[in-house]
């Protein structure tokens, strides 16, 4: 059987609840697998596996396991609150195989030693929150959650949790923050959740994707993984394609697979391709040179982007970059959380400078001043959010600021001429 | 006080804020569609508060920094129409305005019969049927425009 498709492979399973059939198709045999070893053991598996975080940080997961210390009283936190405009793999991967995630949370939590785990499921996907309740009763029913695991002495409950509706959510500790019914504000690492996370005890959060792969590792074994895709982040990748797409929708290939294979496999573009964002709304705006770059984390930091997600978003020669523009800084300045001035502010002039372009009344002058508070919030932001409008605004001012300075020109010349 | 963690130190300290992981679960289930209130009311806040022990001020704040609460009156049904990067650039702009001159209300109004809220927001995950949009607890994907007239006066009938 190939084993360059995984996760797709289970979403293929007619009825996703349908446990029976996930346990046909091998489902829980890398719990099985991964409780003949000890914690350690697996540990060292994910490490030499190389996976890394999917959520979009790229963070490698075996690490984050190793660095729980402390507290017995340890947890386990799905990160489900997808939200990063582009994205919907998590969605896919929860709607059509819950059991991959289920499986990968027990094998993480034997690995930490955690007794309970949560998965925080953003509140814009209620019918995910049912199901994901239907399908932690009916594994724990068959003995592959609850009490003394498959005869084990491991015992782990996982609980599921509706978020507010918050797109900072997404980061870790503002996530546990929500979970522990605060604002979903984000804080200052370290110390990381791995020694201070829910209720002050050490957690691992881990998004939906990454704890989907977990279990591969211990099906096909840690240096098959690692042969797969790019070396220094290998594996399979789950890429999420939207826009102006003949087929847009989730595709798995190895990491490393470039833009245009993607494109490829999507059938193509509607249209004649013009940009194309990459890695979430965080993500540069490239024009039709990115084809060639290779999606994974090492290789998109070479190109001066970031693999973030895996949500490509490409545009055709129809869209107004001026739009772009205008409903990117938008993004940000509706869910920028407000802690710290720099963002809370920052977006906010951003979002009105845009916004005035947009609606035909910037002034050339609006691009220096952007260029220059998007300076001082990659300074002076407390976290990543602030930190990341640069890119999405530097790439759009720099790759296609003819267009936006010859319709701010042009919108001058209007209102001179009507007068 | 170390200004790094300022304003959160609560936060650190598992004692003030064990069990308040259902408290989020707990808003959604008093303004859920169901129950015919879509928003969360004064009364609502102050019996939560005195459930979780929170001071009502403190839960308001938190109540108000999600973008799923409303503490002010909603319609019956809430649209909640995406206008991110890929909704954007597949037409969800035209939606906005069919949906303006049909029910006469913009972004973040009610309409007159209580029956509508109209609210824009940032991404529904759902990005490969752009445009998106909710009424309420469902996703209602790549549609056109006479099928949004179809849902609004089917939902128009049952009245409120």
């Amino acid at each position: 059987m190939s084993q360059l498709k995984f996760i797709t492979r289970y979403a293929s399973i007619e009825n996703p609840l349908d446990i029976e059939a996930y346990l046909a198709q091998g489902g829980f045999s890398g719990l099985r697998e991964a409780l003949t070893m000890s914690p350690k053991e697996v540990i060292s598996a994910v490490k030499q596996s190389g996976l890394r975080g999917r959520g979009g940080a790229g963070f490698p997961t075996g690490v984050k396991w190793e660095s729980v210390r402390g507290d017995t009283e340890r947890y386990v936190v799905c990160n489900a609150d997808e939200g990063e405009p582009g994205t919907f793999k998590d969605r896919y991967i929860l709607e059509h195989t819950p059991y991959l995630v289920l499986e990968g949370m027990a094998i993480a939590a034997y690995a930490i030693g955690a007794q309970l785990g949560y998965i925080y499921v953003r509140g814009e996907y209620p019918h995910i929150v049912t199901a994901l309740s239907n399908s932690i009763a009916l594994s724990e029913k068959l003995g592959y959650l609850g009490t003394r695991i498959l005869g084990s002495d491991f015992s782990f409950h996982v609980e599921v949790r509706k978020g507010g509706g918050s797109y900072v959510v997404g980061d870790e500790t503002a996530l546990l923050n929500s979970l522990m019914g605060n604002r979903g504000y984000p804080l200052l690492k370290p110390p990381f959740p791995t020694e201070k996370g829910l209720w002050g005890k050490p957690t691992v959060v881990n998004n939906v994707e990454t704890l989907a792969y977990v279990p591969y590792i211990f099906m096909h074994g840690a240096t098959t993984f690692a042969s797969i895709g790019h070396p220094e982040s290998p594996g399979l990748k789950l890429y999420s394609l939207s826009g102006h797409v003949a087929k847009p929708g989730v595709y798995e290939f190895p990491m490393g697979t470039t833009v245009g294979e993607l494109l490829q496999a999507a059938g193509g573009t509607r249209g004649p391709l013009k940009a194309v964002q990459i890695g979430g709304t965080a993500g540069p705006i490239y024009d039709t040179s990115a084809l060639g770059y290779a999606l994974d984390f090492a290789s998109m930091r070479k190109v001066g982007g970031a693999l973030g997600s895996g949500a490509l978003v490409f545009m055709n020669t129809s869209v107004s970059m001026v739009q772009v523009l205008d409903v990117t800084m938008r993004f940000f300045a509706e869910e920028s959380c407000g802690q710290c001035f720099p963002c809370r502010y920052g977006t906010r002039q951003l979002a009105f400078m845009a916004h005035k372009i947009a609606s035909g009344q910037g002034k050339l002058e609006y691009l220096d001043f952007m260029r220059d508070i998007a300076r001082v919030m990659v300074g002076a932001s407390l976290c990543p959010f602030g930190q990341s409008i640069a890119l999405p605004l530097e790439t759009i001012l720099g790759g296609f600021g003819d267009e936006i300075v010859s319709f701010i020109k042009q919108q001058e010349f209007l209102k001179e001429v009507a007068v | 006080m170390n200004p790094t963690n300022w304003g959160n130190t609560h936060h650190r300290n598992p004692q003030s804020s064990t069990k308040r992981d259902t408290l989020l679960s707990v808003l959604h289930s008093v303004q859920s569609p169901q129950r015919g209130k879509t928003w969360i009311t004064d009364k609502d806040l102050s019996s939560i508060a005195r459930e979780y022990k929170i001071p009502i001020a403190e839960l308001d704040g938190i109540v108000s920094f999600y973008t799923l609460f409303s503490r002010a009156p909603r319609g019956r049904h809430v649209i909640r129409l995406c206008d991110s990067l890929s909704c954007r650039i597949c037409g969800s702009l035209d939606i906005y305005r069919h949906i303006r001159k049909r029910l006469g209300i913009s972004r973040g109004m009610t309409t007159g019969d209580g029956l509508f809220t109209l609210e824009i927001v940032n991404c529904l995950g759902a990005c490969s049927t752009a445009p998106n949009m909710m009424i309420d607890d469902q996703l209602v994907s790549g549609v056109s425009l006479k099928e949004i007239d179809d849902l609004i006066d089917r939902l128009s009938k049952e009245g409120i």
